[in-house]
């Protein structure tokens, strides 16, 4: 069991909370998640990256934008209340070092993972340009955080309603035309963008770092579930991830398996709001 | 083979040993070998196709004395000898023949921890049965002693009457001992280390203690309260479970002795990293391991659609590739969440499957199809990425190789394709590389086992590991055996 000790709403749907977890605490790096699961009997398990952790405390945090059942029925929870299971740390930490001029590529939600990678990369004595991207205004997180952190910060959405009207792909390729041309970039967001993002840099030739968010059940690589093909090879995303080389992923392939069960979470996550409303009208009712 | 309901076997037993206990002269050898073997009462296949609930349902007092009235009590017991924790075979059987069922599991309790697990899951064909005297002289070996189905009759009354003893344990020494896993292997280390007085606690990866009793082997063939059980007795005894516990990441294995105070640690993690075949194809939407099918079904309560949050493919056509235990216990699991076909793919023959042979004649009896001497050779997806169709070879046998059994030699330009909807990929696991990769100076073998000396002690001083860790993909019973041993081993060094 593992207490809720702090709840804050970033945005339309995503959602910030510290957890009690000492042992997880004191050993997490930057990089690594954890699985969660709200109830052991018929609960899913789900993989969040470790946002920011506390050892004095004995907490980690965690980003979370409610997409489907167990997220939204994450959000629902209060301080004081628990989450059931939380294994971790796991995965590979980031390799982080003094590389000189990292690009740290942020989109939607996962600004959330990138934000401890760009503190590690900051203390380690790197040059940081941050590029941040959302759909649309409500939806950008953590930017006072990101630019605080940031040499160079770059803000974009869809829309335009807040930074410059583009995709993240039009400022990295900026970025990475620049002479001198950066040493690394880091790109984490929804698979489409890491996508873009390593094709965006492919022809400059910069190393371009991508975490992978694949469906998971142990995270222990027991199960082969996450797995991806990186450089004609099966890689285990849980355990041997989930950062790997951007353009060594086959991306398409794990889009593909990233819907493998698309049906019965949209099923699921109707039911979870059919369910908030009949609960809502019954409150109204009583 | 027609299924006898369970009331007609239990009324010919009646019947039957009536007539036997009547007698006041001993049953001559040939008077016993003449006894009806018993039958094992199941649920109609019809009907057990849809449900997860158990399909041997378990012999009454009736079928388990007349079966044990069969044994011949050999002098030299060659059964005791195919018996990997030797337990006392004919001394069980005699006692369940008299009636006398908690006798007959005191006896086997001095070797075995897990009768009622063992009971089920042993590949008794292989073991004690093959060798039995009986089984011989019938020369079938379905005709031996069925030991294992009284072993589980005798464990299942005990723990159903609640009359087991709880075992005694030592005065505390204020040694303390860490057990990771929650396997076979570390829940016998668990209670025998405990035994001797000294404090356990186990620690486990995932949400639920029991290793692959709980994640893989189906409800169908081994009830999970069964083990839960087991737990419970354990923690009843005092030792402490930790689980969403991951040595290596959450805690490393040296921090448990050298900051945490443990002042001897086992290994018990198993084999639990699943093999893929290295074809073309295999990472398409609907291609699983074993593994991964049977964790979302068992573990994770799938096929209770609607109250489940963990999805589950319940694709039409469903091949599976492999045939031992794991491959039929997804067969079966794949037949009861709605597959319209369950192919069985293996490229040997039957002779050669590993699986014990009653999973393989209730595969059969559920309509799991087999297509034997053929492997696959690749996956065919459509534009979506989704598998459509299995590449398959045809395969001859040839020579024996090292395991004894004929080597199967794919026959050259036999390609054909079979259209499927999902694959299950069951050929195997691998240990775990975890502990041995965050662990410094623990020696494995090339293929990932670690290694042990002949106390189960590792390379590392205070040290030890047993079960599918050390032995590779292996069964229940050694991994107990194993466990037995280097508990015996760490309460001798913590004297
Ligand atoms: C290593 C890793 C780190 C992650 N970190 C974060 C994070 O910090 N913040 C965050 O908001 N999300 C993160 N995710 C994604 C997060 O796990 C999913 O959004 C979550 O599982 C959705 O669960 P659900 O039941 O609410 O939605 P569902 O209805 O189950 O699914 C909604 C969407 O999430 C995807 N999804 C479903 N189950 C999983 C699963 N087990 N693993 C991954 N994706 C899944 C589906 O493909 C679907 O697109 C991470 C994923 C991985 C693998
Ligand atoms: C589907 C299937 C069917 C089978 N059928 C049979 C059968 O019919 N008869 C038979 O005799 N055998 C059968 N077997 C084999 C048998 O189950 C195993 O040989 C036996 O369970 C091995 O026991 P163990 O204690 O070594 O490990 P396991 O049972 O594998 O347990 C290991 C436990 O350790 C945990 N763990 C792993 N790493 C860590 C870590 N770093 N930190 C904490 N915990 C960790 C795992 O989560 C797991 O719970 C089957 C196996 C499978 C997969
Ligand atoms: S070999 Fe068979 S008949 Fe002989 S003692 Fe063992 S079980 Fe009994
Ligand atoms: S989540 Fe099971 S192997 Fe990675």
């Amino acid at each position: 069991m593992n207490k809720i000790l702090a709840r804050t709403q970033l945005s339309d749907d995503v959602y910030m909370m510290r957890l009690n977890a000492p042992y997880i605490a004191r050993e997490r790096l930057p990089g690594q998640f954890v699985i969660l699961q709200l109830d052991n009997e018929f609960g899913e398990r789900i993989p969040l990256t470790i946002a920011d952790a506390d050892p004095v405390e004995g907490s980690i945090t965690i980003i979370f934008q409610a997409v489907g059942k167990t997220t939204h029925n994450l959000a629902d929870k209060q301080v004081g209340e628990s989450v059931q299971s939380v294994l971790g740390p796991l995965g590979q930490p980031t390799h982080i070092e003094k590389f000189g001029t990292v690009v740290c590529v942020g989109g939607g939600i996962g600004v959330a993972p990138l934000h401890p990678i760009v503190k590690g990369m900051k203390a380690a004595g790197n040059r940081i340009i941050v590029i941040v991207g959302a759909r649309t205004k409500g939806l950008v997180i953590l930017e006072e955080q990101m630019r605080a952190l940031a040499d160079e910060f770059i803000i974009c959405t869809d829309d335009g309603s807040l930074g410059r009207k583009a995709l993240v792909t039009e400022p990295l390729k900026e970025v990475c035309g620049r002479i001198p041309k950066p040493d690394m970039v880091v790109a984490i967001g929804p698979p489409i963008m890491m996508k873009f993002c390593a094709e965006a840099t492919r022809p400059f030739g910069v190393h371009t770092m991508v975490s992978l968010n694949t469906i998971m059940i142990d995270g222990t690589g027991m199960c082969g579930g996450c797995r991806v093909t990186v450089g004609g090879q099966t890689k285990f995303v849980c355990v041997d991830g989930p950062e790997f080389d951007g353009h060594q992923v086959d991306f398409d392939n794990m889009m593909q398996r990233l819907k493998a069960y698309r049906k019965h979470e949209d099923h699921a996550h109707e039911q979870c709001h059919l369910n908030a409303e009949l609960s809502a009208k019954e409150k109204v009712n009583s | 083979m027609s299924h006898s309901s369970p009331e007609t076997l239990a009324a010919l037993a009646r019947q039957e040993l009536e007539g036997l206990v009547k007698r006041t002269t001993p049953l001559t050898p040939k008077e016993r070998i003449a006894i009806t073997a018993q039958e094992m009462p199941t649920q109609d296949p019809a009907i057990r196709r849809r449900n997860v609930q158990e399909v041997a349902l378990g012999y009454t007092p009736e079928q388990a004395r007349l079966e044990s009235m069969r044994c011949l009590q050999c002098r030299n017991a060659p059964c005791v000898q195919g018996c990997p924790v030797r337990i006392d075979i004919p001394g069980f059987l005699k006692a369940a023949a008299d009636g006398d069922f908690q006798g007959a599991c005191s006896i086997i309790k001095k070797n075995s921890l897990l009768p009622a697990v063992c009971g089920r899951v042993c590949p008794q064909e292989t073991q004690c049965q093959e060798h039995c005297t009986v089984g011989k002289s019938l020369k079938s070996v379905d005709k031996a002693v069925s030991i294992g189905r009284v072993e589980r009759f005798v464990a299942d009354l005990e723990r159903e009457s609640g009359s087991a003893v709880a075992p005694t344990i030592k005065p505390a020494t204020g040694k303390k001992v860490a057990v990771i896993g929650t396997g076979p292997a570390s829940i016998t280390v668990a209670a025998d280390v405990r035994r001797a007085g000294h404090q356990v606690v186990m620690f486990e990866a995932f949400h639920k203690p029991g290793g692959v009793l709980v994640y893989g082997i189906p409800e169908f063939r081994l009830p999970k309260a069964i083990v839960q059980k087991e737990i419970d007795a354990l923690t009843g005894m005092g030792v402490e479970l930790k689980t969403n516990f991951v040595i290596g990441r959450t805690r490393k294995l040296k921090a448990l002795i050298e900051e945490d105070g443990f002042d001897a640690v086992f290994i018990g993690t198993g084999a639990g990293l699943p093999k893929f075949m290295n074809i073309e194809g295999e990472n398409l939407v609907g291609v699983f391991s074993a593994n991964e099918y049977l964790t979302r079904a068992n573990l994770m309560k799938a096929y209770d659609f609607g109250r489940a949050d963990t999805p589950i493919s319940r694709s039409g056509r469903v091949a599976v590739l492999g045939g031992g235990n794991v491959a039929m216990d997804a067969a079966r699991t794949a037949v009861r969440l709605g597959a319209s076909e369950v192919h069985i793919i293996y490229r040997r023959t039957e002779v050669e499957m590993p699986a014990r042979i009653e999973e393989l004649a209730h595969a059969k009896e559920e309509g799991v199809i087999f297509h034997l001497l053929e492997n696959a050779k690749r996956l065919i997806g459509d534009k979506d990425g989704c598998v459509t169709a299995l590449e398959c070879l045809r395969y001859e046998l040839g020579e024996p190789d090292a395991s004894g059994r004929r080597r199967p030699v794919e026959v050259k330009g036999s390609e054909f394709i079979h259209e499927i909807d999902a694959v299950i990929v069951a050929i195997g696991n691998d240990s775990n590389p975890l502990i041995p990769r965050t662990t410094e100076g623990l020696q494995t073998t090339k293929w990932g086992n670690i290694i042990v000396d002949e106390t189960g002690k590792t390379s590392i001083d205070r040290v030890y590991a047993g079960g599918d860790i050390v032995l590779g993909a292996a069964t229940v019973i050694l991994a107990m055996g194993e466990g037995r041993r280097a508990a015996a081993s760490i309460n001798e060094r913590l004297k």
